[in-house]
């Protein structure tokens, strides 16, 4: 712990700077509401896609139902906060919700990681096609309709360190013993196996705590944009919080950040060309993946230590 | 018994239809292991190419259909050229991507360049219902169902008995010993993909009759049911994409006529997901055994 306390408190400063960076931008208004919504978009697809660069690229699972653990998560936030309407309600709400997307991604988990690649995520898209259709279904969700006038509790600070938290907490399973055992699943299961790693169980800890993250994004969209249908969380943003992934470079948190970060730009700045915009979007996609294979970043991470130790190499070599 | 018959029937028309695309996942997997996300959007500009050139050139419904399979063939050739062709020894999951950004480009390129109303596509074929026994049965559902049946025995020679359909199965057992061997791996993928996307631009002009109604997102749906249909197969199974594709089909009008419609795709999925923890590798999949 002490070895890396130099690195945390970097980190820690580096957090700090950044919000009150943004929160001054937004009170001289060099930040718009306009570009405060993009902000607010951006954090809590990093939320999801980093849960989601955990079970792909850390644990190896393809996994293609992390909308559906959204939707728990989001629905969780509206149907409480809607009775118990104040902050802690708010966050009495994200837990249930993160309690419910565990239980959840139990129930998926438990039997469909036993399959791999494709057929794993062919098996995760379905159930959480399931989740969709039954919130689709109920009536204490509003049907097919949606849920709207939810009161607002998410507002751009509590998206920032919610995004900090989701992520400290990743990147420190990531760097645990726990995430060890998680990448040797992901480099070959029977080698780890013999091993000893209980290969099962690891997979398992990466999806759930995927899913939790995911439904912690869930809550803060639901609470930011007051309106919630169960057609937001269909396979098309599974699909959405993939591209995200893969562009950013699989098995790169800092990769996953960029690419959040360059979506979410081109997303907003493509608003402009209306009908355009798809087709554009589109054809960016085909053509990063055509000339950058391995995403943006590949698996490439940004790490204090490492910029730490390289400029003390290089005054050793100076002296 | 009687509305049995009659919901074997309805289901058997539109199981054919997931059939002949599952059939063009099927293959474009067994050979280069990518999901084609594209090839729902070939079935739609099938779809599309008959309503123009019944419209504007008053094709008939065999013309129609052939000029619409050599559309299909024609945009997955290109589509392979351009776009998975440069990714054939990156990572799977880059090739996914690309799949799905070709899949954007397609539906949004339509809906930009076409308008995405939906459309009413002409009925070239005048329905007629025949009544066997109680049971109704129009003609088009007979027209689609024995097309299918033709297109699927026509593939089934295709991949059996040519050299080309030799070619196919020996690139996707080992591309590299397939290459060795003398086999243009380029040319056998790329006839791969015409002939999967052929079936698919049939597929949609079948469809456009049926269902009598056309618009450019009509790919997606069909396209990850028949996917799912594929998978139930075993993906790589020829014969497995076809049954897979009519237990799809029947499984769906079934749960619609017992009145439970809107959780149609819930029980699709969730005999998926039974049938995949029996059965790791789908119904006519075979189980590869792990070699340490």
């Amino acid at each position: 712990m002490k070895a890396n306390f130099k690195y945390n408190v970097v980190w820690l400063i580096m957090m700090v700077a950044g919000f009150y960076l943004m929160n001054t931008l937004i009170m001289i208004g060099v930040i718009d509401s306009f570009i405060e919504n993009m902000l607010v978009t951006i954090g809590i697809n990093i939320i999801l896609a980093t849960g989601l660069n955990l079970i792909i690229g850390f644990a190896g699972q393809f996994s293609l139902g992390h909308a559906g653990f959204m939707a728990i998560g989001a629905y969780a936030t509206a149907i409480i906060t809607q009775t118990a309407s104040t902050t802690g309600g708010f966050y009495v709400s994200i837990f249930i919700g993160i309690v419910v997307a565990i239980i959840a991604a139990l129930i998926v988990g438990i039997p469909t990681l036993r399959l791999r690649g494709d057929y794993l995520a062919i098996a995760t898209m379905g159930a959480s096609e399931i989740i969709r259709i039954l919130i689709n279904n109920m009536k204490m969700t509003g049907g097919a309709a949606g849920m709207f006038n939810i009161p607002q509790f998410a507002d751009w600070p509590t998206v920032y360190i919610m995004v900090c938290v989701t992520t400290i907490v990743i990147v420190n399973f990531i760097h645990s013993r726990a995430g060890r055992a998680v990448k040797s699943v992901r480099e070959d299961e029977i080698a780890a196996e013999a091993m000893g790693i209980n290969v099962t169980k690891w997979k398992l800890a990466a999806f759930v705590l995927g899913a939790s993250t995911a439904a912690i994004a869930g809550s803060l969209h639901a609470s930011y944009l007051q309106t919630i249908a169960p057609n937001d969380f269909g396979i098309m943003e599974s699909i959405s919080i993939l591209i995200i992934v893969v562009l950013g470079g699989v098995g790169s948190i800092t990769g996953t950040f960029v690419a959040a970060v360059v979506l979410g730009v081109l997303d907003t700045v493509l608003q402009n060309f209306g009908a355009l915009r798809m087709v554009i979007y589109a054809a960016a996609l085909i053509l990063i993946m055509i000339f950058k294979p391995t995403g943006l970043l590949g698996t490439w991470e940004l790490s204090i230590k490492k910029i730490f130790s390289r400029s003390k190499r290089k005054e050793r070599v100076e002296s | 018994m009687q509305t049995f018959f009659q919901q074997i029937i309805n289901g058997l028309s539109l199981g054919s239809i997931y059939a002949l695309l599952a059939l063009g996942y099927t293959m474009v997997y067994g050979i280069i292991k990518l999901i084609n996300f594209a090839h729902g959007d070939i079935y739609m500009l099938g779809a599309f190419w008959g309503y123009y050139v019944i419209n504007v050139w008053h094709f008939n419904f065999i013309m129609a259909l052939l000029s619409a399979m050599l559309v299909g063939a024609a945009s997955g050739v290109i589509i392979e050229y351009f776009a998975y062709r440069p990714l054939r020894h990156s990572p799977r999951i880059t090739a996914l991507i690309t799949a799905i950004g070709v899949s954007f480009l397609l539906e949004n390129g339509m809906s930009y360049l076409f308008s995405s109303n939906t459309r009413d596509f002409p009925q070239i074929i005048k329905q007629v219902n025949y009544n066997v026994g109680g049971i109704l049965i129009s003609n088009i559902q007979i027209l689609i169902l024995v097309t299918a049946c033709i297109l699927m025995v026509l593939l089934q020679l295709i991949i059996k008995k040519t050299k080309m359909g030799r070619a196919m199965r020996a690139v996707s057992v080992d591309p590299d010993a397939a290459e060795l061997v003398g086999i243009n791996i380029n040319w056998t993928i790329s006839f791969t993909f015409a002939l999967g996307s052929a079936l698919a631009g049939a597929a949609g002009v079948l469809i456009g009759l049926y269902y009598n109604s056309i618009d450019p997102l009509m790919g997606m749906t069909p396209g990850i049911k028949a996917f799912v249909a594929a998978v139930l197969g075993g993906i790589g199974s020829v014969p497995g994409a076809s049954v897979g594709g009519f237990i799809i089909g029947i499984l769906e009008t079934f749960v619609q006529s017992i009145g439970l419609s809107a959780y149609k795709d819930a029980v699709v999925y969730f005999v998926l997901i039974v049938i995949l923890l029996i059965l790791p590798a789908g119904i006519f999949g075979k189980s590869a055994k792990e070699k340490v």
